[in-house]
């Protein structure tokens, strides 16, 4: 079983966002960078779990962007995983950064492909459809318990209102979230490890950007709180009703 | 010709698909097309009813098997009717199908695409959209570059508009590829409105001290005919079920209204929540960081104001 773990970097999820060169770029001033949380939490530590029941499992990590990657997917590594694919580019288009990974996955001949549901700063979801896509594979969106029966995978996913179960047969791609494992902390051991673990840098194969980023805005700031007093509900019903006219 | 996908489930169509049309006839007058929709598997609900959001035509693949998620052949079908009637748009609802889906036909269509866009795109210099980033904090504008473009939109974030056309159907058939996966079970929480498609959510955080308090919180959700959600400790401690976490890593919602009672107002949970039109925060706490975010507040206790704010809506009926 060979599986590869999508890791990306986002700014920490208490992060201050603020902008620079006239609204351009994210000020990355104070800003603390962490893995995405779902592809940490989730989608690592599952394939993780995987490996622990199955030592012959091997778990590459591929990771689209600049050396400033490098301390995140250290860090993943810690966490477990055998080697990591660095692709050096840093792209905010969802279709090239996804051409990357559809290239790295074509190249290891992966059994399953784990993405996260989406990262917490360009929250495109995207990726995960994308390259399954490429590759013309099945793709199984927001997964959140994941088992396998040979060479059958046995997904739950989320729908609306509820969750459904799928079988496919492997390779697959999956974004996973809440619910397919349990966050870990990376012990001494494995930050030892992780150093001499071997993490390849590889040059991106050409693709066009579809999209581009113009510029970014902070949305208007609140008119402020209108407070209520405790024993008034009944304002607060005739402000919902009248003036917000959201019931 | 701006084509919208329209997702419908439990024999009707979505509201965030009437909402996707809406947003799609307004921006194919933008352009001077016409805004068409694409139905895919089969439903009672009458198609040539999305006329009254701008449809003037509805394609549609009444295959039964389409009903159910299979990315890759429901993508495959939509990017061939796509290309069968020359689309130059396509418009999806930012919801669950349409996140697994809108990807995958961009990459058939080599189209730009832009998911969780909150406006209507500016169209006089280039193709330029607005999206939300940074879980809320922020916005994006981005351009988009290739001839065919795709758009998947935030819920209620455009609303949903009424308009007078009376929608053509038009039966489309395809050679469907077969199943790349099979589902053998759906679990549905039964009789509960989606917290994603809910306009109205009533939320509790740690502040309630225990699942057995939740009653007042239920009986006010009653009244209003809200969801329920919660904080992502709540969640964590089992007093609520995992699929009512709001927030950073739950889910993202933006309901007309959404009423915290007992949340502090953690920035993670504000990032699942702070694209609510209307935020009331109920804290015993006037320094919690919610009411920063809120547009009305009440600084009480909960056990107190919650059981007040049910009898208020009560005799105002
Ligand atoms: C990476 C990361 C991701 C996270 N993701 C999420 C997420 O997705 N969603 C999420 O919710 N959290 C998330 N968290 C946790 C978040 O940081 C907060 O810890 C959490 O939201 C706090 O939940 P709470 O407001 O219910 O509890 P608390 O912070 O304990 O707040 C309880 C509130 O209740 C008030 N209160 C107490 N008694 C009463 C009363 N009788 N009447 C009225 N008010 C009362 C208190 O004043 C207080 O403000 C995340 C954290 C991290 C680090
Ligand atoms: N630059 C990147 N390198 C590697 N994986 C990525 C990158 N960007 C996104 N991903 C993966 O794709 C998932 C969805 O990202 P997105 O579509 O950008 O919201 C993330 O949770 C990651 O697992």
């Amino acid at each position: 079983m060979k599986i590869l773990v999508c890791i990306s970097k986002t700014p920490d999820t208490t992060a201050k966002i603020a902008f620079t060169e006239g609204n351009t770029k994210l000020d990355e001033n104070g800003i603390q960078w962490i893995i995405n949380p779902y592809d940490e939490w989730y989608s690592l530590v599952r394939a993780i779990e995987h490996k622990e029941k199955d030592p012959t499992t091997i778990i590459h990590l591929v990771t689209v962007g600049g050396a400033d990657v490098e301390p995140i997917i250290r860090k993943a590594l810690a966490l477990g995983g055998d080697e990591a694919i660095r692709v050096n580019l840093q792209s905010n288009d969802s279709f090239t950064v996804a051409s990357q990974i559809a290239a790295v996955a074509k190249n290891g001949a992966y059994d399953l492909i784990f993405t996260g549901k989406e990262t917490i700063d360009y929250n495109s979801a995207s990726i995960g459809s994308m390259v399954a896509a490429i590759l013309d594979l099945p793709y199984i969106s927001l997964a959140n318990h994941f088992t396998l029966n040979g060479n059958d995978a046995i997904i739950k996913r989320e729908i609306e209102g509820g969750e459904e179960t799928n079988e496919v047969s492997l390779p697959v791609v999956v974004s996973c979230q809440k619910g397919m494992a349990e966050q870990r902390i990376p012990n001494m051991r494995g930050i030892m490890a992780a150093r001499t673990k071997p993490l390849h840098v590889q040059e991106p194969i050409a693709c066009d950007e579809t999209t581009q980023v113009m510029q970014y805005e902070l949305p208007p700031a609140k008119q402020g709180v209108k407070l209520v007093a405790p024993d008034n509900m009944d304002e607060l019903v005739r402000l919902l009703k009248e003036e917000a006219k959201v019931i | 010709m701006v084509l919208v996908y329209i997702d419908h489930e439990d024999q009707q169509l979505k509201s965030s698909s009437l909402e996707a049309m809406s947003y799609g006839a307004a921006l194919a007058k933008q352009l001077g097309v016409t805004a068409e929709a694409l139905v895919l598997g089969t439903t009672p609900a009458t198609l040539s009813d999305l006329g009254k959001q701008g449809a003037s035509k509805v394609h549609h693949v009444a295959v039964d098997t389409l009903n159910h998620l299979d990315v890759k052949v429901n993508s495959t079908v939509i990017a061939e009717a796509a290309t069968q009637l020359n689309a130059t748009v396509l418009i999806f609802a930012h919801n669950i199908n349409g996140k697994a889906l809108a990807p995958a036909v961009a990459v058939k269509l080599k189209a730009g695409l832009v998911t969780g866009a909150s406006s209507l795109p500016k169209t006089e210099n280039g193709f330029i959209v607005t999206k939300t980033v940074f879980s809320g904090k922020a916005f994006a504008s981005v351009k988009i570059a290739t001839p065919i473009k795709i758009i998947a939109i935030n819920q209620n974030c455009y609303g949903i508009h009424a308009a007078d056309n009376v929608a053509e159907v038009i039966p489309m058939s395809f050679n469907i590829p077969s199943p790349s996966v099979k589902m053998t079970l759906v679990e549905k929480v039964k009789g509960e409105l989606p917290l994603t498609e809910a306009s109205l959510v009533v939320s509790g955080g740690r502040g309630l001290k225990g699942p057995e308090n939740w009653g007042i919180l239920l009986d006010l959700a009653k009244e209003l005919g809200a969801a329920t959600a919660c904080s992502r400790p709540v969640s964590d401690s089992d007093w609520r079920p995992h699929h009512e976490h709001v927030g950073q890593t739950g889910i993202q919602i933006a309901p007309n209204l959404y009423i915290a009672i007992g949340i502090s107002g953690a920035i993670q949970h504000l990032a699942g929540v702070n694209r609510s039109k209307t935020i009331v925060v109920i804290n015993k706490d006037p320094e919690a960081p919610f009411f920063k975010a809120a547009d009305y507040g009440v600084v009480g206790d909960a056990f107190e104001v919650v059981p007040a704010l049910t009898a208020a809506l009560k005799n105002s009926k």
